[in-house]
């Protein structure tokens, strides 16, 4: 017997139950195919003004930095004057992301805009969260060609894009979200939930920002 | 790891007079405490997350066999692959076998308790590969060839000065003269170091803190990052997860997130919670070209339907040790075991046996701060009380203890001649307490009294007493 086989077979004896048996089958199946939520907290249950509030809230408790912008045109402003500010070279790292492309990064000519993925040089990549979730200040962003993982942790500053309607109060809200792209039980190769700046409190327990991915996270929401 | 679990009391007793060792331990009580307390506080739905999180992971186990053969169809579904480990020795193997197939020189590793389980490091150096441990807890117990003594935040023993100490050290191609007096110092130049190992490396360690059956995802919660770059940019992610990681559903996930990061550092997330499902797609322009799950069994198939089932529930949220006055006053490294604290004095006999772990489930006070701050509600002490009637149960406790014990029952089943020889016994005690009503040393307990005083008894029994205040309340 192949070593899967050993292990099932050992839980099943130590569970007392059979493979076979359809009553169990069927719990599993259901549990699966409903996919059921369970208790989600209150808090972030809230109308759409309230819900945005909180989650910037959240977001600046963790340490990431907000701004507002009214929309997507005024998106390359918001970066360069967060580079600006930040005394940053007027250079970042983006993907393919449509929602990106459409704000138009060039409209600033000073900016030198890198596509594709980190190579671990930039010092500031730009990406557009898929969702995020106001019950903790988290953003949702998936990998693909719109948006590279490596941005989200290989630059020093990881500025996000994020639409107000596409904050939502909880984390079950975001996989919702995922299943309506990507479909039932199908996922990206990877989501990142991401709750402010990387950060370590190995030493002495002592927080320290910047530990291995970002040092800072800028949030900007769009509408 | 060299289990050293048989030698708790002499551990102990040597953590206790270790000086920066005690310093360091005060970081555990001030770091952790507060912060879960806090974060709790703030969820009015923290209780009832409990209780769902405790009867999502009970269903599951009760249908583990069947939400595993679930979970390796979408792994596979999505390209990756499933490889089962009966034993440590057979994860080992097949781990080394991916690391030779692709040629592997470096290993970079995220945090994983079950690699240290399995002790891969040594292993993998032993056959001429190279593991980097990138989180910077575990980066710089591996400078030290230490094992970690937390769960959580492995070198939690450690003061800053040891760390700087290490770095000056290792890092000898950095100038000697550069200040690494502050954290911040400390932990740019770990980030620096470590940064290019990423991209030298072949293969990408992480472990995973669930495993998800709808999907055929691994899921790492991390608050640095590393575990991220380590399975980004290695072209080979390699997951090493116990087969208890499994949850149903993305939204039974959701519900033991909300404890997790609260009970273990008292954040309402931690920065990262990262979902990996399958190799990089054609069109991704990052990521890895493998991915491949170890399900590690390794004694925990033999757990389920015993009484030791619930403890399959455990997130490794170190909530427990934590929160254990045990672990306080020694730390985690005088377990002599991998996982150290209440849950590790739980499992270490279920995985490595009752002869070698047999002692931990008595190292401890019943105090039920660990079962109470427990996010899945594992009973903890009930369980090392079960543990405790096995070691009796196969003579492997001290023979003064069982001497002792076989006294007491002798008297404890002959209710009248305990009743006699109690009401002779305290008045004797109660006058060898003196003014102080404390007894510093007593016959035969020696071993006790050494450290600290027995309160001294009033003089009458339990029974006596109730008796006097029956006929008060009567005479009234």
């Amino acid at each position: 017997m192949s070593a899967r086989d050993n292990i099932l077979a050992k839980m099943r004896r130590s569970l007392g139950v059979s493979g076979d048996d359809p009553a169990r089958r069927a719990a599993v199946a259901e549990r699966l195919a409903e996919a059921r939520p369970g208790v989600i907290p209150a808090r972030g249950q809230l109308p759409q003004e309230e819900r945005i509030a909180l989650f910037a809230a959240y977001a600046a408790k963790y340490g990431a930095t907000i701004a507002r912008i009214g929309s997507a045109e005024s998106l390359p402003g918001e970066v360069s004057r967060y580079l600006m500010s930040q005394n940053l070279p007027a250079s970042i790292r983006v993907g393919d992301d449509p929602f990106l492309k459409a704000a138009r990064f060039e409209s600033e000519p000073m900016l030198t805009v890198l596509s594709g993925a980190s190579d671990g040089s930039d010092l500031a990549g730009v990406s557009h969260a898929r969702g995020a979730v106001a019950e903790s200040g988290t953003l949702v962003l998936a990998s693909g060609p719109e948006n590279p993982v490596t941005i989200n942790f290989l630059p020093e500053h990881h500025i996000v894009a994020i639409r107000a309607q596409d904050i939502g109060g909880s984390l079950e809200e975001a996989f919702a979200g995922i299943t309506t792209t990507y479909g039932k039980g199908e996922m990206p190769r990877t989501v990142n939930f991401i709750t402010g700046p990387s950060r370590s409190g190995d030493i002495e327990q002592k927080i320290i920002m910047g530990a291995h991915g970002p040092r800072a996270l800028h949030v900007v929401i769009v509408g | 790891m060299q289990i050293t679990t048989p030698n708790f009391k002499e551990n102990a007793a040597r953590a206790l007079h270790d000086a920066p060792l005690q310093k360091a331990l005060k970081n555990v009580e001030v770091g952790f405490i507060a912060k879960r307390l806090a974060a709790m506080d703030a969820l009015p739905e923290f209780e009832a997350l409990r209780d769902s999180a405790r009867d999502i992971k009970n269903h599951t186990l009760a249908h583990l066999d069947l939400y595993l053969e679930e979970y390796e169809k979408k792994v596979i579904a999505s390209g990756g692959h499933v490889h089962f480990a009966e034993t440590a020795e057979d994860a080992r193997a097949i781990i080394l076998e991916i690391c030779r197939t692709r040629n592997a020189k470096t290993v970079t590793k995220g945090k994983s308790m079950i690699t240290e389980e399995i002790g891969l490091n040594d292993f993998l150096e032993k056959n001429g590969i190279a593991p980097v441990e990138t989180d910077l807890g575990e980066y710089i117990i591996q400078l030290r060839g230490e094992t970690p003594s937390h769960i959580i935040a492995p070198a939690v023993h450690l003061n800053k000065d040891q760390v700087e100490a290490d770095f000056r050290r290792v890092h000898t191609h950095l100038p000697p003269e550069r200040d690494l007096s502050e954290h911040e110092a400390l932990l740019n130049e770990a980030r620096q170091v470590l940064r290019q190992r990423y991209f030298e490396a072949d293969v990408g360690i992480t472990g995973a803190n669930f495993l998800v059956a709808e999907t055929g995802s691994s899921v790492i919660v991390t608050n640095e990052g590393n575990g991220d770059l380590t399975q980004t940019l290695g072209k080979c992610h390699v997951v090493v997860a116990s087969l208890e990681k499994l949850v149903p559903t993305l939204n039974d996930c959701s519900q033991i997130l909300r404890l997790l990061a609260r009970s273990a550092t008292g954040q309402d997330m931690s920065v990262y919670t990262t979902f990996s499902t399958g190799p990089k797609r054609a069109e991704d322009p990052d990521g890895p070209e493998e991915y491949h799950v170890v399900l590690l069994d390794n004694g925990r198939t033999s757990m389920l339907g015993t009484e030791f089932q619930e403890m399959l529930r455990c997130i490794r949220c170190g909530a427990c040790m934590n929160h254990c006055p045990v672990y306080h006053a020694v730390g985690g490294h005088a377990y002599g075991a991998v996982y150290p604290g209440p849950m590790g004095a739980v499992l270490t006999p279920s995985l490595s046996g009752i002869e070698v772990g047999g002692n931990l489930p008595n190292a401890s006070t019943f105090c039920g701060r660990c079962e109470s701050v427990c996010p899945m509600r594992i009973p903890l002490p009930k369980m090392m009380r079960h543990w405790r009637e096995r070691e009796f149960e196969q003579h492997l406790t001290p023979s003064a203890a069982r001497y002792g014990l076989k006294f007491w029952a002798f008297f404890a089943r002959r209710p009248k001649l305990y009743r006699a020889a109690a009401s002779l016994a305290m008045p004797l005690l109660s006058a060898l307490g003196g003014s102080k009503r404390r007894i510093a040393t007593l016959p035969f307990a020696g071993g006790w009294t050494r450290h600290r005083d027995l309160p001294a008894p009033e003089g009458k029994t339990f029974l006596q007493a109730w008796a006097e205040k029956q006929a008060k309340e009567t005479g009234r």
